[in-house]
């Protein structure tokens, strides 16, 4: 249920001694997230002073490596942050998949002085990220994005419109692609220049505390240090930092639907209908035994894909692909029947089913729709020679 | 294996049945996308255990394998 609690500016005393990195992540959710998100999705507001304790706990800089403030987590220790905190909040969670596709993004391909300027405030959560990639007309292909990006002596000059960037109502630091004289191209944008507009984005379907922002930016100039990689090399780093935010937002399914087993199994154990549990009825049974299963299939999944990040195979890119594709799809069918299983109380406010349940769209459709997904995952099966692939297609070719 | 060898086999592994010669721009093909791109910078950073450097993330240094094979050479640390 949700909470008409305050949150409160800090609960610095309530954090536990040292302990394993998922039990402090659970911690930091379980005190610090999950029992206002409800409130995070009504105010459709993301209260710094989260923002904040998340940065006490070195959240921020998770992927970044200590050299630059970071805590050199592992992509599978990034995983369970994310897990965790998908299952307190989504919005919580698209801040952390924006921030670390940005500030690993700086990290990689990030010029010297870009580096230097920026990532130890990102590490510390001083500066937060956006990453600007949709347009108006321009979602799913993002190719045919029209925003442009000029070079004038030391500087580009940038000029277009990018709509539902998560984040984008507050960030600092904004991943922004643009059409350049070689090609699509990347640049890092600091939001507090002149030439950047954000315009908030309000009553969007679920994710209600992300803060969506349409980012216009018109005469932008940036130093041409702001270019990331080379000209021309948009497309590649868009697919290396989406790689990364599909990996967040799959781990962010996993918790959503963790959240889903969570209550239902509380409310079918405590809510009685024609004089028994209802969670005695079989098929009450079956959904719950449904949720399980997702809840393993995609954890297992998203740790694949962690493993092979870990490893640097490149093989991890379509396993992210089908990681997030079966989170997101489970995390819907789960969102789905916990609220079946509240009845009218799942339809109401006063449940966290409802949130989950709208949440858990815009993962469908968030860093790659089902759809663009079923797509490459399907062209595998007929250009992979990857083991698992070969193996359900009957043997190589 | 020469390293033209290693990045021709990668690339046949996902397809199988590309006709490909050292100099053939691979995203000229029609089936190669950005996608496969940054597969090709975590193969090449992985199996010949170099840092692409962010001035070298340039889609013209992966267009064919005598440019990847050319862009190892440069990364490639002295032993």
């Amino acid at each position: 249920m949700t909470s008409s609690r305050a949150h409160p500016e800090s609960v610095a005393d309530a954090r536990a001694a040292p302990e394993s990195a998922r039990t402090g992540f659970r911690s930091f959710v379980d005190q610090v997230v999950a029992p206002y998100a409800g409130e995070f999705d009504r105010r459709e507001e993301m209260p710094r002073s989260v923002l904040r304790e998340a940065a006490a706990r070195g959240y921020w800089g998770a992927a970044l490596p200590a050299s630059v403030g970071g805590a050199g987590m592992d992509m599978m220790t990034l995983g369970e942050l994310h897990e965790e905190i998908g299952r307190g909040c989504s919005s919580l969670r698209n801040f952390f998949t924006v921030h670390t596709m940005t500030s690993a993004t700086v990290h990689r391909w990030g010029s010297q002085e870009a580096r230097d300027r920026l990532l130890e405030g990102m590490a510390a959560g001083e500066l937060l990220g956006a990453f600007c990639l949709t347009e108006p007309e321009a979602g799913s292909d993002a190719a045919a994005g029209t925003a442009t990006a000029t070079r004038s002596g030391n500087c580009y000059r940038i000029n277009g419109t990018k709509r539902w960037i998560t984040a984008g109502e507050m960030a600092d630091v904004m991943l922004v692609f643009a059409n350049a004289e070689r090609g699509r191209s990347a640049f890092i944008v600091e939001a507090a220049g002149p030439g950047v507009e954000r315009i908030p984005i309000r009553g969007m379907l679920g994710c209600r505390a992300s803060m969506l922002a349409e980012v216009r930016f018109e005469d932008c100039r940036v130093p041409a240090s702001a270019l990331l990689g080379r000209e021309g090399a948009g497309g590649m780093i868009a697919t290396s930092a989406l790689d990364l935010g599909r990996y967040s937002v799959a781990a962010g399914c996993v918790g959503l639907i963790q959240a889903c087993l969570e209550a239902c199994v509380d409310y079918t154990s405590h809510r009685r209908q024609g004089g028994a549990m209802i969670k005695d009825h079989q098929l009450v049974r079956r959904m719950i035994s449904e949720m399980v299963a997702d809840l393993r299939a995609a954890r297992l999944l998203c740790r694949h894909a962690g493993e092979l990040k870990d490893s640097g195979d490149p093989a991890t890119i379509t396993a992210t692909w089908i990681a997030k594709y079966r989170a997101s799809v489970s995390a819907m069918r789960c969102a789905t029947d916990a609220v079946q299983l509240h009845g009218a109380n799942g339809c109401s406010d006063d449940f966290a089913v409802g949130r989950y349940f709208r949440d858990a769209k815009i993962m469908e459709i968030i860093e790659g729709s089902s759809e663009i997904q079923q797509l490459l995952i399907s062209d595998s099966a007929y250009h992979d020679n990857d083991p698992f692939t070969r193996e359900l297609v009957g043997g190589p070719r | 294996m020469n390293e033209r060898a290693e990045i021709r086999m990668f690339i046949r592994e996902r397809f199988p049945n590309a006709e490909l010669d050292d100099q053939q721009n691979i995203f000229a093909l029609g089936y190669v996308n950005s996608l496969f791109a940054m597969e090709l910078v975590l193969f090449i950073e992985k199996h010949f255990r170099i840092e692409i450097p962010n001035e070298e993330l340039d889609i013209a240094n992966f267009c064919t394998i005598d440019a990847m094979s050319e862009l190892v050479g440069r990364c490639a640390v002295p032993a």
